[in-house]
């Protein structure tokens, strides 16, 4: 099978040892869930319980205020016990705490809701909006609304992402050996939301075992193509993924819809297919837990709510002093200030690295080498964005395409100079649009 | 346990890189020709050679040290410098004079202009051209390999006519350097070999030497009658191999864009063949790389690549 790509990229350590064969077991059940009003950008959910509420598994908790929101859902049967603001993964949120009653009693509206052979598109679409079902990737975006295009587009193709390009994370991996009946079941609910006829699931190449069972599991169904993808940092990013599937380039400030193209992770889709076949709402996902921070690194399918500490705790615990706690992988992730906060729909993986691995490297001087435009996904050039931004030019930044960075981060990890590239960047890309803003 | 973690921007994981580790690399592609230099040109060489890189390494440590900023010798970097200019001197050479030429490169063309990184021509060339315009006699006094130090032409001039009544080295003595010329410059094939290196260990790609060196090729066998073996002495004789591999691609004063390396590659070679066949000099890579650093801001102006998705 010929190796599909793109242009650019790094190849970083894949560190992917420590988990890779391991199965993904159930963890433990957690005593108190905190569930984050808002896990995503978008508008925060509103509270439909008050404290003192009894809640059930799956029972809707938060309804969307917007369009671009997912509601979200009660992951434990219980108590409700508080409603306040709590820190979260990504910033501060109002959080429903919710005590569990240990019973797992599972909410009247989760049902069945038949196959997929016997649902319109429009009433998929409504079960995956109901769900709450949102990108499992890292963004967690409202997946809905990737399946509303406007009308005058015309959508032909699915991408599923099993890339899972980060280092460290193999929640997709596993995914794709232990049920890659979902993921497909899911991939088809998904091709007949927007009615098309073809459908890619890109899956690296150092992952030879998943690729084959998915192939296994897809070679009675028509229309759909395992692809083999070169295992190249950031093989996942979207634009990337379509561009390797299908040589299409997303034009530059569009949407992959512009190009026909809609793309889900791989676990997006066996979400799909767990609250189609169960009706059970996205309340769990799986992640992996792991790092040398971590003295049993694991696979869990965690509860949303459940604190990564005690997440962390059934992995072992800490493997020393812990040096950074990181939601994600370790190119994209987010660090995080504590460890009291909880996992969300998004949360991949949590990634816990030494003190010394930790250590902030000192930026020397830039040499100019162009290692940073050599393999730069969008085709930029890190260098001079970065230089700009950091002399407060941001027009200039701007004419050197600062928003069409992805913020990958293969151009900090390859400088020689460890100079902070795309931190720079970001902070050019936030000024730039700023100054859009307040000019309209 | 809080205020202990570390929290930064994304990405958390660095590429196992340095400045140091790419200037080593340099100095290690470097050391087969600097052991044929040697072994040609005997202690006049290593004489030379001990001088630019002494001169450079302390240049460097003074003006750091004066200016009160981090000293970065550990970073190879002025090594690499000193390196590359006692390669573009002849061994016959006082002590002196290299060591001049490494203060001047360092002090003048790379730490006045902001240090690493920030020079705009390669410092070790523009010294050669400095000393080259200040001690003519010295700087072309060639001599043959060996321990006698006879004086001699170089091959290029031999084939350019400039130094009549010399009989052209054998094809086997110009590509293993057994001729006369700069200490580091006269050994292709050991220059090439570190090339390789340079591009295996990612230091370099061969994008400016292959086509600064094919520019070099097609130019001079047009413009020198068709003639073969006329082409094969401008590509291996002299300054060429040197230049394309270790000085062209200078980081700081060549462009990052695969198109911008394109048109100075392909400049360098223009200027180096018209240098050589129309110029009254017999060499001509230093002069067209030094342009050519110089046009190089103009080149990254005009060759802004296109991002991806971008629509034509």
């Amino acid at each position: 099978m010929k190796l599909l790509s793109f242009r650019g990229g790094v190849h970083p350590p894949h560190r992917k040892k420590a988990t890779e064969k391991l199965a993904v077991i159930k963890a433990n059940e957690p005593k108190v869930v905190y569930i984050p009003l808002q896990q995503h950008i978008g508008a925060p959910c509103e509270a439909l319980v008050k404290v003192g509420d009894e809640v059930k598994v799956g029972q809707k908790i938060g309804e969307a205020s917007a369009f671009v929101s997912a509601p979200i859902h009660s992951s434990v049967s219980g108590k409700v016990k508080k409603i306040a603001k709590m820190k979260t993964p990504t910033g501060e949120a109002t959080c429903i705490v919710i005590e569990s009653d240990g019973l797992n009693t599972v909410h009247e509206s989760v049902l069945p809701k038949g196959d997929i052979s016997e649902l319109s598109g429009k009433e998929i679409l409504e079960i995956v909006k109901e769900a709450g079902i949102v990108g499992l990737g890292g963004a967690a975006f409202p997946t809905h609304v990737k399946f509303s295009p406007p009308p005058d587009t015309n959508i032909d193709t699915i991408i599923l992402n099993g890339a899972e390009c980060e280092p460290y994370l193999t929640a997709d991996h596993r995914l794709m050996l232990e049920d890659p009946e979902s993921i497909v079941y899911g991939l088809k609910a998904m091709m007949k939301i927007v009615n098309v006829k073809k459908a890619y699931i890109g899956i690296e190449d150092n992952k030879k075992d998943a690729i084959e069972k998915m192939l296994e599991c897809v070679k009675n169904e028509e229309g759909i193509s395992i692809v083999a993808l070169k295992t190249k940092y950031p093989q996942g990013a979207e634009k990337q993924l379509i561009y390797a599937c299908t040589q299409r380039e997303v034009p530059s400030g569009g949407l992959p819809m512009a190009v026909g193209v809609i793309v889900n992770n791989v676990g997006t889709a066996a979400a799909i297919a767990t609250a189609i076949k169960t009706g059970m709402p996205l309340v769990e996902r799986i992640a992996t837990i792991t790092g040398s921070g971590i003295k049993e690194p694991k696979n869990l399918l965690i509860k949303v709510g459940t604190l990564f500490n005690e997440i962390i705790e059934q992995c072992g615990g800490y493997n020393g002093t812990p040096g950074k706690v990181i939601m994600g992988g370790p190119m994209m992730g987010l660090a995080q200030h504590t460890d009291d906060v909880p996992a969300i729909k998004g949360t991949s993986g949590i990634l816990v690295l030494s003190p010394e691995e930790a250590r902030l490297p000192e930026p020397e001087q830039c040499i100019k080498c162009g290692k940073c435009v050599e393999i730069c996904p969008a085709f930029l050039q890190p260098v001079y964005i970065s230089a700009y931004g950091l002399k407060d030019m941001y027009d200039k930044a701007e004419e050197y395409r600062a928003l069409d960075c992805i913020e990958c981060g293969s151009c900090s990890f390859i400088c020689p100079s460890k100079r902070p590239l795309l931190h720079s960047i970001r902070v050019a890309k936030r000024e730039i649009i700023a100054k859009k803003k307040k000019s309209k | 346990m809080e205020n202990k973690l570390i929290v930064s921007s994304s990405p958390h994981l660095r590429a196992n890189e340095s400045i140091s580790k790419i200037m080593r690399d340099v100095v290690i592609a470097l050391l087969p020709a600097t052991l044929a230099g040697v072994y040609y040109f005997r202690m006049g060489a290593v004489k030379v050679i001990l001088s630019a890189v002494i001169a450079a390494v302390l240049t460097e440590a003074a003006i750091q040290k004066i200016s009160k900023k981090r000293v970065t010798i550990n970073d190879w970097s002025a090594v690499v410098t000193g390196l590359l200019l006692a390669f573009n001197i002849p061994a016959s050479a006082p002590w002196w004079l290299p060591a001049i030429g490494s203060i001047f490169a360092i002090f003048i063309v790379k730490q006045v202009f902001g240090g690493i990184g920030h020079n705009f021509m390669n410092p070790a060339l523009a010294a050669r051209a400095m000393l080259l315009a200040s001690w003519p006699v010295q700087m072309t006094a060639w001599v043959k390999p060996g321990t006698d130090a006879v004086s001699t032409a170089t091959p290029l001039a031999i084939v350019g006519g400039e130094a009549s009544g010399q009989a052209l080295p054998s094809f086997m003595d110009l590509i293993v350097g057994n001729v006369g010329g700069c200490i580091g410059e006269t050994s292709a094939i050991l220059l090439i070999i570190g090339g390789i290196y340079l591009v295996y260990r990612g230091v370099i790609t061969p994008r400016i030497p292959v086509i600064y060196i094919a520019t070099v090729a097609v130019m001079s066998f047009l413009l020198g009658g068709f003639d073969i073996s006329y082409m094969v002495y401008q590509v291996f004789a002299g300054g060429l191999m040197l230049g394309a591999i270790y000085m062209a691609t200078d980081y700081a004063s060549s462009p990052v864009t695969e198109k911008g390396q394109i048109i100075f590659a392909v400049g360098c070679g223009f200027l180096t063949a018209i240098i050589r066949i129309y110029g009254g000099y017999p060499e001509g890579v230093s002069y067209s790389i030094l342009l050519m650093n110089v046009a190089t801001p103009l080149i990254e102006k005009y060759t802004r690549p296109r991002v991806f998705g971008e629509v034509k």
